[in-house]
């Protein structure tokens, strides 16, 4: 078994470099100004190495046209050619390089996935915090419509709605930010009722504050933490089920460059033992992997100052 | 003994008022749309004539409630219509396909099930060590990769070298160990993505008992700690362990859409994804209605097995 053998010293290679990565990482954060390293300080090398993969994506995907050696659309020479100086990690099914759609796939599916969040969060929160706060038949009508949108499976209803407003990034979008943002309500309402019965709610109450205030100065400072951490976890399964969705062909069409449709478009080589097509997936995983590790610590750390 | 049978009773008929709400909202969200399911289909260059053919084909001249009835009538008794896009009978299309999806669901199951007990159980019991710490961050790790990914991962490592079939081409004439060859990296993929989370939560409720006075009874008695997490923690920690399968089993329905399309399974998520591709929408609505059936069966099913598991809700005073 020596390309087992060979396979294995590889992931290994690749994991005590991740970690002497992340130990760099973190060592140059310490060296910010005391004021702003203290949450640096007790930080594990997890969520050091996360956070500057998120740095790193955020980077490349702003970057992208300047970094990228080709157009995103342009097609350059034959199809499939093998790595080489010239076309890094060789040419696709069409003859476009490989790596400059996988820094194109960057801006376009992290772009994308962080606008599906952000609506999702925003249709998802707001009625949630409003649910918890004014209670009695908005909570009950809220919470049992989300009941029962919840009980159908993500992917399921994503494919349904899909079938009846056909398949375009705009609607992918808004079909997927529905169906999150009924998550991200079950946990805003819940993070918010646990809230809402404190005592300063009820001096803020008496003191004869309006809804707006009592929601946007007294309850949501104090929901941040896990709405922040809620924010990271969506932002996964958001990418995960777009890049589903594009790998399916549903999702974002050709021929913008992203993750998903790059994998699905190059599947051919790797039963010929090419392992190109797996960088576009190794990519999604790779923030997934990384925005876990973040929100891992930050929620460690939200409850350690609760203490 | 009525109490438990009242209470079972009362989550199956709460279970069939999901569905029904469920089966008004496959049928309803057609209705959202604007404008009319013929007119979006045969596209902007039909006549009036051949719209006004169509729409009286699929009935819809006839008010919503009339047509809701009919279709849940016929789903009720396996009929959904016919097919959009090729006019065959939907349960035609179906019937060979679920039983293939639900081998490949029973047969990941079969596998992941025993696997993530027997893996959280090992974590819990040598908790904190180098092999729980691993079996952490492997886990954090596989929960974030798209089922894709772990396929693909696989049939580069296993197919690619000629040991499994790279596409699970199976067909009914084929012997129970021949499906099982060709079926085996499906199965492999899908036990992969849901393993991860069953272990942890099965772990976690392992060690949450672990601070109960009887464990540290049992502790003090001087037992070893195989004994004690086995007989002791495990009947207790029954109760969220059947949840977290149920819910993961679950899962696998969602999951084997993806898993499906890359093995070129002919199950029923590779005809569900077809079918939203060239809108047909009887079909994605039968395909919709069967999943949520066994998505709400099986939470439902976690529902009662875990009140069951529990002496103190069975035999209640």
């Amino acid at each position: 078994m020596p390309a087992f053998l060979e396979n294995l010293l590889w992931v290994i290679g690749t994991l005590v470099a991740c970690a002497i990565v992340a130990w760099i990482f973190r060592f140059c954060l310490r060296l910010i100004p005391a004021t702003w390293a203290k949450p640096f300080n007790d930080m594990p090398l997890t969520a050091s190495f996360g956070l500057l993969v998120v740095i790193l994506y955020a980077v490349v995907s702003l970057l992208a046209p300047i970094i990228a050696p080709f157009g995103e659309r342009e097609i350059v020479d034959a199809e499939y050619l093998p790595w080489d100086t010239t076309y890094i990690l060789g040419t696709d099914n069409l003859g476009r390089d490989m790596l400059s759609r996988l820094l194109y796939g960057a801006q376009n599916t992290v772009g994308i996935a962080f606008l599906t969040t952000g609506i999702a969060f925003i249709a998802g929160a707001v009625p949630g915090l409003l649910a918890a706060t004014l209670g009695g038949w908005v909570d009950q009508a809220l919470s049992r419509t989300v009941d029962v949108l919840m009980a159908i499976p993500p992917l399921i209803f994503a494919l349904l709605l899909l079938t009846i407003v056909g398949t375009s990034i705009t609607n992918m979008v808004i079909v997927i930010a529905l169906i999150e943002a009924t998550r991200v309500y079950r946990l805003a309402r819940a993070v918010a009722a646990g809230v809402v019965v404190m005592d300063y709610i009820e001096a803020a109450k008496l003191r004869g504050e309006g809804l707006v205030w009592l929601i946007g100065r007294e309850i949501l400072p104090n929901t941040a933490a896990p709405l922040v951490a809620e924010f990271g976890l969506r932002f996964c399964f958001v990418i995960l089920l777009i890049s589903a969705l594009s790998f399916l062909g549903l999702g974002i069409q050709p021929p913008t460059a992203d993750w998903g449709s790059m994998v699905r478009d190059n599947a051919t080589l790797i039963t010929f033992g090419d392992i190109t097509p797996l960088l576009p997936a190794a990519a999604i995983a790779l923030l997934t992997v990384a925005v876990n590790f973040v929100v891992d610590w930050m929620l460690h750390r939200a409850s350690g100052l609760k203490e | 003994m009525s109490a438990v049978w009242q209470m079972t009773a009362s989550r199956v008929a709460l279970g069939l008022l999901t569905l029904f709400i469920i089966s008004l909202i496959i049928f309803g969200a057609l209705e959202l749309l604007p404008g009319d399911l013929a007119e979006e289909i045969l596209g902007q260059s039909a006549t009036p004539e051949t719209v006004a053919a169509f729409r009286k084909e699929l009935g819809l001249d006839l008010p919503a409630h009339v047509r809701y009835f009919d279709w849940l009538g016929g789903a009720a008794i396996g009929d959904f219509g016919n097919s959009l896009a090729n006019g065959r009978p939907v349960s035609e299309l179906i019937a060979a396909r679920l039983g293939n999806t639900l081998f490949l669901a029973v047969y990941a199951a079969l596998i992941a099930v025993p696997l993530s007990l027997m893996l959280g159980i090992l974590a819990a019991l040598y908790r904190n060590s180098l092999y729980d710490r691993f079996v952490n961050v492997f886990t954090l790790t596989s929960i974030s990769f798209p089922e894709f990914f772990v396929a693909y991962i696989l049939i580069y490592w296993l197919a690619q070298s000629g040991l499994f079939p790279s596409m699970s081409n199976i067909s009914p004439d084929m012997g129970l160990f021949e499906r099982l060859y060709r079926g085996f990296l499906p199965a492999l993929t899908l036990t992969l993505v849901v393993t991860a989370h069953m272990m942890r939560m099965t772990r976690a409720a392992i060690i949450n008992l672990l601070a109960s006075p009887y464990i540290e009874m049992a502790r003090l008695k001087g037992l070893r700690p195989s004994r004690i997490i086995l007989q002791h923690a495990l009947p207790n920690a029954l109760a969220p362990i059947i949840n977290v399968i149920a819910l993961n089993l679950a899962y696998l329905i969602t999951g084997v859409v993806v898993v499906e399309v890359v093995f070129v399974y002919p199950g029923m998520g590779q005809l569900m994804v077809d079918s939203v591709a060239k809108r047909d929408v009887t079909v994605v609505q039968a395909c919709a209605l069967i999943f949520a059936l066994a998505y709400v069966a099986l939470n439902l099913l976690a529902d009662i097995l875990s009140t069951l598991s529990n002496p103190r809700l069975v035999h209640r005073r």
